[in-house]
C-alpha cells in the first residue's frame, strides 16, 4: 500500500544553529532527506517547502512579550538579564543571529505539514525539523526556542477544530507540550520517556494527569534507565493502543525524537532500530484506523547524529510512504558521502545488530517495573468517554 | 526558611460556642482537616480535625440516631492545651514536632493571636521546592570525601561551565561517615560536558555512573 504523504524540508532548517560545539545539529535533517534520496523513496515530487510561522500564529501559543524577546536576541540588541529570564542565552539555549527567522521556520514547517494533511492533499506529512517540545510559553528551554507543535495543535484547534491525540517518544519528557494542554479536553498527549530522576527535565510522572477539564488527558509513561527494546515496545504499543482507542482522535500528531538508542550520548536508554521501526508503524496503523490516515510527525531529539537519527527519521517517511520500514543495506553512495565526514563508523545495514547494547544486569527488573508503570498509566482508560 | 514563608494566612475558624454542625459543614465546604478554635482575642484555645468530628457524630450504620448531638458545643470535643508554632520558627524544626507528635497541622501564633497554619501538605510542598524536583533539570550525584572545603570545590565546577544549579543535597555514603553523596541538580539538558569536568577532576560520579559497559 502506498499513500500520499509529504515531507517538509528547506535547507532553511539547518540555519536553526546554536554553535558548532553544541549537541543540537540540524545536519541531521540534511542526512535523514539524503539518505531517503539514495534510497529512491524520496522524491522531488514529495518535497513541500516549510513556510515562516507569522508572528501571530506563534502568539497562539507563545507571549507576545517572548516572541519580541527573541526577536531582539535575533539581532543582538537583547541583554544578558533579559534574556536570562526568558530562558535566552543559557548553555541549552544560546543566542544565535536571525534566531527568530530560523525558528519561525522550523515552525512554519510543521504548519506546512498540517495544513498538507488537513487541506486533504496528503494523508501523511513529516516535518524532521520540528518537534521542540520544550519551548514554554515565554521561555526556552532544552535547546527549544518556539514550540511548533504546540503552535500547531493551537492552530488545529483553531482552524480545524479537531481533537488531537500527540504522542512523544522523545527520551525526555515532553513537558513543553504537555503543560500547553494540560487543562484541555480536545488534546491528549501521551509522553514515553526516560523517568526524571536522573534526565532532563526531571518532570513526566506517571500520576500527572491533567487538571481541571484536561483530567484524564495527559498520559506518561516514565521507563527506567536502561530500557531495552523488548519492554520499550511491549509498553509503547499496548499504551498508545489503549489511549488511541479510548480517546478516539480525529488526528495525530507524532513528535519523533530518537534518543532513546543506546548509542545516544545525552540519555540512559538501550534501545535499537528495533524501535524506530516500530514506533513509526504503530502510528500508521493506528492514524489509518482512528483517523482517516491523518498523521503528522516531527523531529525532536537525537543526538548521535550519524549512526542513529538519519536512520531512525527515514523508517517515519518510508512507512509513510510504502507503509513499510526499510531492510537490507544502507545505499552505498549515502556511506561514501557522509563517511568521510563523520568520527565515527556508519553503519551499513538499516537494523542493528543486537551486540551494540551493553548487557544489563538488572534487565528483568526494569521491565517488571516499566509493565507496572504502564498499568499505573492507564488505570482510567476503561472509563470511556 | 522560616515558617512565616510557608504557611497559610486565610485561616478557617470556630469560636468555641459553634457547634459540631457548623464544624462538619466548614471542613466539606472548604476541604480542610481542622480548624483550630479561636476566642474574641483570636488566641488559639483549642483545635478540632475532620477526625474528632466524625468520631463525635452518629454512625451512619445505626438509623434514627440522635442527630441532636451535632448540635453540642465544639468545645465539648475540641483537643487542648493545643501545640503551636512560631512564624520565624525554622521549617525544618517544625518537620520534627509533625513526626514527633503525629500532628497534621499546626497554628502558627504571633503575640498571642492566630495568625495561620502549616499543614504536612505545605511541609511536603516545600519539601519538593528543597530538592528542587519541581522545575527542570538534570540529575547529577558525586561521591565526595566529607571533609572542609569539598562542596564549593566541587561546585565551582558547574560555575565554570555558567550552569546554573537548581538545588544541592547532602546526603550521607551508606553508613560511612568518610564519605558524602552531593547531589545536585542542574539546569541543563546537555550534562556531558560538566560530568567529563568532573570525572577530569578525579571525582567519582554515583549517577551517571560506568557500570553498564559502554554507556557512560
Amino acid at each position: 500500500m502506498t499513500c500520499k504523504a509529504s515531507f517538509v524540508f528547506s535547507d532553511a532548517f539547518l540555519n536553526y544553529h546554536f554553535h558548532s560545539d553544541h549537541p543540537f545539529n540540524q545536519k541531521r535533517v540534511l542526512l535523514a532527506k539524503e539518505l531517503l534520496e539514495a534510497s529512491d523513496t524520496l522524491s522531488v515530487s514529495d518535497i513541500i517547502e516549510p513556510r515562516m510561522a507569522t508572528e501571530e500564529e506563534l502568539a497562539l501559543f507563545h507571549d507576545k512579550a517572548y516572541i519580541n524577546a527573541v526577536k531582539k536576541a535575533s539581532i543582538g540588541n537583547l541583554s544578558e538579564e533579559e534574556g536570562l529570564e526568558y530562558g535566552l542565552g543559557t548553555e541549552d539555549t544560546p543566542i544565535f543571529k536571525n534566531m527568530h527567522e530560523a525558528s519561525s521556520y522550523l515552525v512554519g514547517g510543521t504548519l506546512a505539514a498540517v495544513d498538507a494533511v488537513l487541506q486533504g492533499n496528503s494523508l501523511h506529512a513529516l516535518n524532521l525539523g520540528g518537534g521542540l517540545h520544550h519551548g514554554f510559553k515565554r521561555k526556552a528551554s532544552g535547546f527549544c526556542v518556539y514550540n511548533d507543535g504546540a503552535v500547531a495543535i493551537k492552530y488545529i484547534r483553531e482552524k480545524y477544530n479537531l481533537r488531537v491525540l500527540y504522542v512523544d517518544t522523545d527520551a525526555h519528557h515532553g513537558d513543553g507540550v504537555q503543560w500547553a494542554f494540560y487543562d484541555d479536553p480536545n488534546v491528549c498527549t501521551f509522553s514515553i520517556h526516560e523517568t526524571g530522576r536522573y534526565l532532563f527535565p526531571g518532570t513526566g510522572n506517571v500520576n500527572e494527569r491533567g487538571i481541571k477539564e484536561g483530567h484524564g488527558f495527559s498520559f506518561n509513561l516514565p521507563i527506567d534507565a536502561f530500557t531495552e527494546d523488548e519492554s520499550f515496545i511491549q509498553v509503547y504499543e499496548s499504551a498508545f493502543k489503549e489511549i488511541a482507542d479510548f480517546y478516539k482522535p480525529d488526528i495525530i500528531i507524532t513528535q519523533n525524537g530518537a534518543d532513546a538508542h543506546t548509542h545516544d550520548p545525552l540519555t540512559h536508554l538501550c534501545g535499537t532500530m528495533e524501535i524506530y521501526q516500530r514506533i513509526p508503524e504503530l502510528a500508521h496503523e493506528l492514524a489509518h484506523q482512528y483517523c482517516d490516515g491523518k498523521w503528522v510527525a516531527l523531529g525532536g531529539g537525537g543526538y548521535d547524529i550519524w549512526r542513529v537519527v538519519p536512520r531512525a527519521w527515514s523508517q517515519i517517511w518510508n512507512v509513510m510512504k510504502n507503509s513499510n520500514v526499510k531492510l537490507g543495506s544502507i545505499p552505498e553512495s549515502w556511506l561514501s558521502k557522509w563517511q568521510k565526514k563523520a568520527p565515527v563508523t556508519l553503519p551499513t545495514t538499516w537494523q542493528d545488530s543486537e551486540n551494540i547494547v551493553p548487557t544489563i544486569p538488572r534487565k528483568a527488573e526494569i521491565s517488571e517495573k516499566n509493565y507496572k508503570i504502564l498499568l499505573s498509566a492507564l488505570k482510567y482508560t476503561k472509563n470511556k468517554i | 526558611m522560616q515558617v512565616e514563608k510557608i504557611m497559610n494566612t486565610r485561616v478557617i475558624t470556630l469560636s468555641p460556642k459553634a457547634t459540631i454542625a457548623e464544624a462538619l459543614q466548614l471542613l466539606h465546604e472548604h476541604r480542610i482537616r481542622h480548624i483550630p478554635i479561636i476566642n474574641s482575642d483570636r488566641s488559639v484555645i483549642g483545635i478540632v480535625s475532620d477526625r474528632d468530628v466524625r468520631d463525635a457524630s452518629p454512625s451512619i450504620f445505626s438509623k434514627d440516631t440522635d442527630q441532636n448531638v451535632l448540635q453540642n458545643e465544639i468545645q465539648s470535643i475540641m483537643s487542648t492545651p493545643v501545640v503551636t508554632v512560631h512564624p520565624l520558627d525554622f521549617v525544618e524544626e517544625i518537620a520534627g514536632i509533625f513526626y514527633e507528635e503525629e500532628f497534621a497541622c499546626l497554628p502558627v501564633v504571633s503575640n498571642d493571636k492566630l495568625i495561620g497554619v502549616v499543614t504536612e501538605k505545605d511541609m511536603l510542598h516545600t519539601l519538593i521546592q528543597l530538592t528542587g524536583t519541581n522545575v527542570q533539570s538534570s540529575h547529577i550525584e558525586v561521591k565526595v570525601p566529607h571533609k572542609p572545603g569539598i562542596l564549593p570545590e566541587v561546585a565551582s565546577i558547574f560555575g565554570k561551565r555558567k550552569t546554573n544549579i537548581t538545588s544541592v543535597l547532602v546526603y550521607p555514603y551508606h553508613d560511612d561517615p568518610n564519605y558524602k553523596i552531593l547531589v545536585f541538580r542542574i539546569q541543563t539538558m546537555n550534562p556531558m560536558p560538566v560530568i567529563q569536568d568532573i570525572r577530569d577532576e578525579g571525582y567519582e560520579l554515583m549517577w551517571p555512573n560506568n557500570i553498564m559497559g559502554p554507556k557512560s
